[in-house]
């Protein structure tokens, strides 16, 4: 029904070269009304490149951008926005001072070129958006002090309410749990049926799959395949991102028999949080724990990496109890622990590879004067370097030159050189792309192999189950069920989560 | 309960910079029967004429994300430019030229400081740093050095000098002058609160590069804005000269801490995106307040500077604990959407 559509938008041959690099080499697309065509590609592949250039943020070197049959050369984002071309960014870009009502309507008076601005009008004209879309927002608000589910409707009411002809989604999808996601699809398709084009940009396969009618893949900056949706499966379109095949099949070597318990972990609670929390991990295996945002599954990693103690309940760790009342306590037991989005984050990038991987245990490098042993940095920052496959010429290349790959093993070499026999990981792939995630989940079950024990909160649930030799699930701070082996299974672990 | 209370404080603190304000008026006039006297008032008005004027200009730089300490140098430079010009041309216009004059230069070198920030996105705080001492510079080798007084001075400028709105029994005085203040401080409200240009300042504090990406035009912005700033800081020089009946080209500099200082207390933040014009003139008179009175406590004039960085202290910690109370306050997950 859509393809007999005329194009809204078309993208011809668009080159685009940042220092003699193709970050798009001659891409082609086009976009009909009432579709949601899905743009596919791993990070660095040209997606985001794309974006701007259709936004007009930047200028291509080559090939033009057709709105509604107007051919437009040099795209400006005025331009861009006036013919009813609209972004919603990965970080929403709302004002956090500003009410809802004025980051949803400011732009429709700056659009109109006005000069007075009435908060009557600003309010009004948010408040009809909000309605249409059937929304109940809190107007009034300050964004900054609204959750992020809330600030995502905000960016869609804004890109609303000049009348949008075709919406780019960076990634809406990234920050949001299970349920916000699905409210988020009710309302593209109500977005669908009023014939707006929708560009969705993700790397959740199933996302794409369950929203969109086309899809695209681009790869090193080429537009590499491009067909309907109902023709593709996960693996087809993770193969085309990609370029080989990418294994989500559940890859775990059965535990032998008798290793020992490292960590052990007895009726803990901490009021508001959690309660009545049993578990154990053993050393060599992967710990997976899920749960809805808001489960209480954070807060569990928190107690026992000591940044939130528990009220009570025990931690044994390698068979001593032990007492951790703060982060120094954990450490000291031997347990490691990643933040959310540590894995994507927190690289200096113009210091080298050994300078990052020695970057949060310096510390422990000290001689018995207090200075920094150089030796022992060395053998560590050599010995890391080997084991975690780095590609690159050596240890002294700057983190900016490696693929997002890499440059992934670097952030792992750097908690891993703490030396810990636990290390809790939360949401360690959060917004890293298909092929990075498979790296990361490879080094996790290499260290699982040579003994450590890890523990995963995630709500990725096929990484889980690709991953995990047990799952926990946690629902309203209590761990209601318990899956190992066969058991482990991604619409079981679903439906337990929101039971 | 709660709530009333909020409301009371205000969206910038300025609820409780009220309470401070009545708090440090009842403890000086218990401790000195002199304080609580017309005459007290209207000094206190006349003293805070040029720096709320000076605030107003930063209180914008700050909304938009920035920091200007060239502004003292703006002020005088502006104002003390405009004398000589006249006096070496032996002209003697009317004030309201003198106030244009004063302001076309201070807008040009607003512009120069503009121009830096917004094409080369350079750190204000480092560019006007440089600006001030380039303007400081040009002012002592170029225009003069020489202390101007009241007999070098136009005569329709120290006209305006002795021009009393009210005079009170005991000595006070509320000067003519109180009114263009006023009027200016209106202006700069009204800006900021029904002009898209004042939202847009709003907008590039609260996040720049999303600024651009709705189609604000930053660098343009940026420009004006700087060149409203360096007008307001000639317009607050010239009011200084009027009031000092001198120029001297080394007054007014030094005031940057007590005039941020205030701006900063008036809820203004260092972070950019929130302030108020009733802020700052509450800012403005606390810190004059303090600055004036606080001999009254039998506190010695010189623990004066001490007082203004408690004060500054006291203002950017407020701030951090209101964004910390905003941080705690309990997210609503749940939203209801209708298929």
């Amino acid at each position: 029904m859509t393809s007999a559509a005329e194009p809204v938008l078309v993208v011809r041959d668009v080159v685009k070269t940042y220092g003699g690099v193709h970050a798009l080499n001659s891409v082609s697309m086009s976009l009909v009304p009432g579709e949601v065509h899905c743009l596919v590609g791993e990070n660095g592949s040209g997606k985001s490149t794309l974006i701007k250039v259709i936004s007009g943020v930047e200028k291509p070197d080559s090939g033009t951008i057709e709105i509604e049959g107007r051919v437009h050369q040099h795209l400006t984002p005025n331009d861009a926005i006036r013919s009813g071309i609209q972004v919603i960014y990965q970080d929403f870009s709302l004002f956090p001072n500003l009410t809802a009502a004025e980051n949803i309507a400011m732009l429709s008076e700056l659009a109109e070129g006005r000069a007075v601005s009435s908060r009557k009008r600003i309010h009004a004209a948010a408040e009809r958006v909000v309605s249409e879309l059937g929304l109940r927002l809190d107007l009034g608000a300050d964004v900054g002090t609204l959750s992020v589910a809330d600030r995502q409707l905000i960016a869609i009411c804004r890109a609303l309410v000049s009348d949008a002809k075709v919406l780019i989604m960076d990634e809406p999808t990234t920050a949001l749990t299970h349920t916000e996601v699905q409210r988020l699809f009710v309302i593209v398709r109500r977005l669908q049926r009023r014939g707006v084009a929708i560009m969705f940009v993700s790397h959740k396969l199933d996302e794409v799959l369950q929203i969109s009618q086309r899809v695209t893949v681009i790869r090193n900056g080429r537009l590499v395949e491009s067909g309907e949706s109902s023709g593709y499966t996960r693996r087809a379109i993770a193969k085309a991102m990609t370029g080989r095949d990418v294994s989500e099949e559940r890859l775990v070597s059965d535990l032998p028999g008798a290793t020992p318990v490292l960590l052990s972990v007895e009726n803990l609670s901490r009021s508001g949080g959690f309660s009545d929390v049993t578990f154990s991990l053993r050393a060599g295996e992967i710990l997976g724990i899920t749960g809805l945002l808001g489960s209480g599954r954070s807060e569990i990693a928190e107690a026992i990496f000591g940044i939130h103690p528990a009220d009570s309940g025990t931690i044994t760790v390698s068979g001593k109890e032990r007492s951790i009342r703060s982060i120094k306590d954990a450490v000291h037991a031997g347990i490691g622990y990643v933040p959310e989005d540590r894995l994507t984050q927190g690289l200096f990038l113009d210091t080298s590879i050994a300078e990052n991987m020695v970057a949060s245990s310096l510390d422990s490098y000290r001689t018995r004067w207090g200075l920094l042993d150089r030796r022992r940095v060395r053998r560590s920052i050599a010995d890391l370097f080997k084991r975690l496959r780095i590609q690159a010429p050596n240890v002294g290349a700057v983190v900016r030159s490696l693929s997002g790959g890499n440059a992934q093993r670097v952030v792992l070499a750097k908690w891993l050189d703490r030396k810990p026999s636990i290390l809790v990981l939360n949401g360690p792939t959060v917004g890293v792309d298909i092929g990075s995630k498979e790296e990361i989940i490879t080094i996790l079950r290499e260290q699982a192999a040579a003994g450590m024990g890890i523990i995963v909160i995630s709500d990725d649930i096929p990484e889980l189950v690709t991953s995990c030799h047990r799952i926990l699930i946690v629902h309203d701070g209590r761990i209601v069920a318990e899956l190992a082996g066969d058991e482990i299974d991604a619409d079981e672990i679903q439906q337990r989560m929101a039971a | 309960m709660s709530q009333v209370l909020g409301r009371l404080r205000g969206p910038n603190n300025e609820g409780l910079l009220v309470a401070v304000i009545l708090v440090v008026v009842v403890v000086m006039s218990l401790s000195s029967p002199a304080f609580f006297t017309p005459g007290t008032f209207f000094a206190l008005v006349r003293s805070s004429m040029v720096p709320l004027i000076l605030a107003l200009g930063v209180l914008l730089v700050l909304i938009s994300g920035g920091i200007d300490v060239s502004f003292p140098a703006v002020a005088i430079f502006a104002a003390y430019t405009t004398i000589t010009l006249l006096r070496d041309r032996s002209l003697d216009p009317s004030p309201v030229v003198v106030f244009l004059i004063a302001m076309v230069i201070g807008a040009l070198l607003g512009l120069f400081n503009g121009v830096v920030i917004a094409r080369f996105r350079l750190p204000t705080l480092i560019v006007t740093l440089g600006t001030q001492t380039i303007f400081k510079g040009i002012l002592i080798a170029y225009i003069g050095s020489a202390y101007i007084s009241a007999s070098g001075l136009p005569s329709s400028v120290t006209q305006v000098s002795g021009a009393h709105l009210l005079d009170v029994s005991g000595g006070g005085y509320l000067h003519l002058l109180i009114i263009p203040v006023i009027a200016v401080a209106l202006v700069v409200w009204a800006m900021l609160r029904w002009t898209v240009f004042g939202r847009s300042i709003y907008a590039i504090g609260g996040d720049t590069e999303a600024a651009r990406r709705v189609g604000i035009r930053v660098v343009r912005t940026q420009v004006w804005l700087y060149m409203i700033v360096g007008a307001l800081a000639a317009f607050g020089g010239v009011v200084y000269v009027i009031l000092g009946r001198n120029a001297n080209p080394q007054s007014i500099l030094g005031t940057e801490l007590d005039i941020i200082a205030a701006v900063v207390l008036g809820g203004a933040s260092i972070f950019g995106g929130r302030g108020s014009v009733i802020g700052t003139v509450l800012g403005v008179v606390l810190v004059q307040l303090i600055n004036n009175n606080l001999v009254l406590l039998g506190i010695p004039s010189t623990w004066q500077r001490a007082a203004v960085g408690v004060l500054l202290l006291l203002g950017v910690s407020a701030q951090a604990l209101g964004a910390a109370r905003a941080r705690s306050r309990p997210v609503v997950v749940q939203k209801e959407v209708e298929a």
